[in-house]
């Protein structure tokens, strides 16, 4: 029974994408596709624990599927639609070969993050055809009703029906521009789950950042020469590494300085720093998320903060900061700075961010932060107060606020610890 | 498949002659492409009337039927395969006319 179980869940992890692309292919309907899927695994839920595990679990929830989406478009066509049962009827091959269903499962993923969507319902829909998940396991992920998922994911299908949003691959011209599109989502849904916000949720999403690093892992078996590709994986696995390090006990943030490093999962860093090696070897220059994977493989590589190669970060924040000028990676560079030039010279590159970054509460949990370890506690007090106003993460505050209560009222750290 | 490309002005001026020489060579690549069925530029939204004959009588109003500082200014009938390739030749249009351009499927 527990096997079952096992064997259906992890059909649903192996198969729902695959079901659905052959029948979004089939049919030309991601509305159908998506409903005879969902039949077909439900129809498994309740045969397989009496008929047994079929030999070829995918091949079985094809068949059903296909079975299902027949059966509707018979009892729509008596509606009247005869058109669409000619259609249907003419078009009535077997699936094709393997190789060509893993073609059809990336058609789904760059439709579903079509640039003529809103990013949150390239989320949404993502996570419904490509990752299975349901309206209400997404509405729980990101904190919002479940009408509303199923509204996003309604209207999203209707736009890509009535605008024909092609279904396939973008050509070579466009692709990179459309992969970096699909990472986006994947990047946006990792850093979701890696810093949840809302006060009734955990701090760290693990569903989430698992499901973010399992497409990504899917996308880089179908492209696996794409250098951004491996880039984000390496980021994602070099962050996920140390997930069970960044919290405390009670549930508080710990930065990484503090980290317990022999906590860290040492063979999703070495899997992490082999991709970052193999980017390098490729000798392309490197886009984003290749340079945040490069940084992330320094931090990874280091006993301690001391033994960082503080130097090749900010090299690494310079090179970046030619790619994307944003003042987020400014910041970032500043964090580095620190380490190299000390807090002064830190200090006065962030304030020269005020004006971009005054509501983003990193921007004054840094400032917090080089405050107290120059010793300008007042200050340092007033920056944390406006940090911990600004996020929503519980494990943030938490580590904010017992950052702050530290300081005396002399201004001084009162534990005395200074980096 | 059939698009509408919107053109949408949000200054008070129309098109400067540079402008116009641009959306003359784009429409002459999407006659020779195949994308073409009717384009046209219109006149302000002042010169519009707003007609309603549901009631008894025909009522004219002076004006547009929503008064905002964006508006149609022309327009664009376009014939592609999907939508990425009606959303390539809207992005070239926008370019050509220099203003920004809305894309909508026809049903």
């Amino acid at each position: 029974m527990v096997d079952v179980q096992e064997a259906i869940t992890q059909a649903h992890h192996e198969e729902w994408a695959r079901v659905v692309a052959a029948l979004t292919r089939r049919f030309g309907d991601l509305d159908i596709a998506e409903e005879a899927a969902a039949e077909a695994f439900a129809t498994a839920v309740a045969r397989w624990p009496t008929d047994g595990v079929p030999p070829n679990p995918g091949a079985w929830l094809t068949t059903t599927a296909n079975r299902k989406a027949i059966d509707r478009i018979r009892r729509e066509s008596k509606r009247g639609d005869k058109q669409k049962e000619a259609q249907m009827l003419r078009d009535d091959d077997p699936p094709g070969p393997l190789g060509a269903i893993d073609d059809e499962r990336l058609r789904l993923i760059f439709t579903c993050c079509h640039p003529a969507l809103a990013m949150e319902s390239r989320v949404a829909l993502t996570l419904r055809m490509v990752a299975g998940l349901t309206a209400p396991e997404i509405a729980r992920a990101f904190l919002v009703q479940e009408a509303t998922v199923g509204k996003r994911i309604t209207r999203a299908k209707a736009k890509i029906k009535a605008a024909r949003i092609p279904y396939r691959v973008p050509s070579a011209e466009d692709l990179p521009g459309r992969v970096s599109g699909v990472l986006a989502v994947l990047f946006l849904l990792f850093n979701e789950g890696y810093l949840a916000t809302g006060p009734g949720t955990d701090p760290v999403r693990h569903d989430l950042t698992a499901e973010a690093i399992r497409l990504t892992r899917l996308i880089r078996a179908l492209m696996p020469e794409d250098g951004e590709v491996a880039g984000l994986l390496a980021l994602m696995l070099l962050t996920e590494a140390r997930r069970s390090a960044r919290l405390s006990a009670g549930g508080e943030l710990v930065t990484l300085d503090d980290q317990d490093r022999g906590a860290w999962d040492a063979a999703l860093i070495a899997e992490g720093h082999r991709l970052v090696r193999e980017r390098l070897a490729a000798r392309v220059a490197p886009g984003r998320y290749q340079i945040l994977a490069a940084i992330n493989a320094v931090h990874t590589s280091a006993r301690n903060v001391r033994d960082t190669d503080w130097s090749q970060v900010v090299a690494l924040y310079d090179q970046l900061a030619v790619l994307d000028p944003s003042p987020i990676v400014a910041l970032n560079r500043a964090i580095a700075v620190a380490e190299l030039d000390g807090p002064e010279v830190a200090l006065a590159a962030v304030d020269r961010l005020e004006d971009k970054l005054g509501g983003y509460y990193l921007f004054h949990a840094t400032r917090a932060d080089l405050l107290r370890r120059l010793g300008r506690g007042q200050e340092s007090r007033a920056a944390y107060d406006k940090a911990i106003a600004l996020t929503g993460n519980t494990a943030e505050i938490s580590h904010m606020t017992r950052r702050r209560d530290q300081l005396g009222a002399d201004g001084r750290d009162r534990d005395g610890t200074t980096l | 498949m059939q698009y509408l490309v919107s053109v949408i002005n949000d200054t008070a001026s129309l098109a400067t002659p540079d402008e116009m020489a641009a959306i003359d060579v784009f429409n002459d690549r999407l006659q020779a492409e195949g994308h073409w069925v009717f384009a046209g530029g219109l006149a302000g939204p002042n010169s519009a009337t707003v007609i309603d004959n549901r009631g008894e009588a025909a009522m004219f109003t002076d004006g547009p039927f929503v008064e905002s500082k964006e508006y149609l200014v022309g327009f664009w009938i376009i014939e592609a395969a999907d939508l990425d390739v009606a959303l390539k030749l809207a992005a070239e249009g926008s370019r050509a006319c220099n203003r920004k351009v809305e894309v909508r499927p026809f049903q």
